[in-house]
């Protein structure tokens, strides 16, 4: 991307989300630099996880736009209305996104390497040969090489977790989602999957939005934290500066109750 | 000669009834073919949002398990004469239990987790795509013992086919029966028969059960 790129990455306007009388976000605003990691913070309800569901389209926000790019993702104003986009239209988006779920969700009827090869030759059209190498490539990267032709349920939960951050990568996305990605590994597989994601925050401009409990990986991987309460932003800061002197209340009590 | 008893009589009957079992297994393998096919096809299509496809399909469902396959394989037949009995047999017994292998399909759809669909659009892959390649070959590995259980179901359920003059292996019993006034072996064998292929294999979908539990 050139240097004078300004175009943010992601940029919420008003973004509204209710489920039933249930408001997650109301009128949220902000936007995610090209490059920029981002970590979400804040108590469980507070819409974090709902941000990237959002952004991956498997909710429907009720108001407001998503820009990705500049480009209107779910949603655009035509005639001063706001009109959903075409389902066509929203995947040319979507491809550009990734997602790493908190459950893995690998597909259990295909081994490790057709996990991460489905979607570049099934949605990308990149010839197989090609996409096997790539996969090959990816899966020495997060030091599962020798995983290639395992069934996934044979893996151990760090391991899983690995091949799906693989599968993500292998679309080459500009925007990775990560949902509380260790949330579900027991404590001494946590290391080998965030020495993953360290090392691709390192070598690659991915942007990323990150929504963890691992305050110390938030701490060494993003450039920007975003404290979330009741579905508002109330407070943003770089990490080294949130962690060690939070200025909101509620933000010192969360990382009080979490650190 | 033993009155109630006659091996003469079991052994002319006999080949008959191998003859019988012949269609009873065709029946049964070409019905659950339909069923497996259609009963999937109904399944996906009453999972659509479409209102004006579900509901009549809804009701078709409901009506056709709401009566009686007897009263179903008669009307047919006389509905298609055009057609060999046996065909129009085959095809009702398949339309029959497509109704609840849909069922069994609904139930190993729902049972594929969520996050499966979630991880099929965080790919982009194309709905078609998700269900061919993620969805069913997990929701069917789930019906196969479904698939087997009412295999075994229709299967004795044949003699309903007897109805409609096909000579599967109930009406081969009848028809010696009548001809010779000797009932009992005739009918003894048929069932027997039923029971050597029906109880191995739902033996072999219990196994199946198990290893998929």
């Amino acid at each position: 991307m050139p240097d004078n790129d300004t175009t943010p990455a992601i940029e919420f306007q008003g973004v509204g989300k209710r489920f039933g009388d249930n408001v997650v976000l109301d009128g949220l605003n902000f936007t995610v630099a090209k490059g920029d990691r981002v970590t979400l913070i804040g108590p469980s309800g507070s819409g974090k996880t709902t941000i990237l569901r959002l952004l991956m389209t498997l909710e429907e926000a009720n108001d407001g736009l998503i820009l990705v790019d500049g480009q209107p993702y779910t949603h655009e104003i035509r005639g001063g209305k706001r009109v959903a986009i075409s389902e066509k239209r929203r995947s040319l988006v979507r491809r550009r996104v990734g997602m790493v779920f908190q459950q893995f969700n690998l597909f259990p009827n295909m081994s490790v390497l057709e996990n991460i090869i489905e979607a570049p030759i099934h949605v990308l059209g990149i010839p197989k040969a090609q996409a096997v190498a790539r996969a090959e490539d990816l899966l020495e990267k997060v030091g599962l090489a020798d995983k290639r032709d395992a069934r996934c349920t044979q893996l151990s939960g760090g391991q899983q977790q690995r091949v799906a951050i693989a599968r993500a990568l292998a679309m080459e996305p500009e925007i990775l989602l990560l949902d509380e990605v260790t949330s579900a590994l027991d404590p001494e597989l946590v290391a080998d999957v965030l020495g993953v994601l360290r090392n691709i925050a390192e070598t690659t401009d991915i942007t990323m939005l990150i929504v963890t409990h691992e305050m110390q990986f938030a701490r060494e991987v993003s450039n920007r934290v975003l404290m979330f309460d009741g579905g508002k932003i109330i407070e943003e800061a770089h990490p080294e500066a949130i962690f060690t002197s939070p200025e909101h209340e509620r933000t010192q009590e969360f990382l009080r109750a979490v650190l | 000669m033993n009155d109630f008893w006659s091996w003469d009589h079991a052994a002319a009957v006999f080949p008959d009834l191998i003859k019988g079992l012949g269609i009873t297994v065709l029946a049964t393998v070409v019905g659950m073919i339909i069923a497996a096919v259609l009963g999937l096809v109904v399944a996906i299509v009453r999972r659509s949002r479409v209102r004006t496809v579900t509901m009549p399909v809804g009701f078709l469902v409901e009506f056709i398990r709401s009566t009686p396959l007897l009263v179903q394989l008669v009307f047919a037949n006389l509905m298609f004469t055009q057609f060999p009995s046996l065909a129009v047999g085959c095809v009702v017994l398949g339309i029959h239990y497509a109704t609840y292998m849909s069922e069994v399909y609904r139930a190993g759809i729902d049972a594929v987790p969520g996050g499966q669909w979630e991880a099929a659009v965080a790919l982009d892959l194309p709905r078609s795509r998700t269900w061919r390649a993620v969805i069913l070959p997990q929701a069917i590995r789930n019906t196969l013992p479904g698939l087997g259980n009412y295999a075994i179901s229709m299967f004795k359920e044949t003699p309903f086919l007897a109805f409609i003059y096909v000579v599967e292996m109930y009406a081969a019993a009848q028809a010696y029966g009548g001809a010779n006034f000797r009932y009992i072996e005739a009918i003894t064998l048929a069932g027997l028969l039923f029971l050597l292929v029906s109880y191995p294999t739902s033996l072999l979908v219990r196994r199946m059960e198990n290893r998929l539990a």
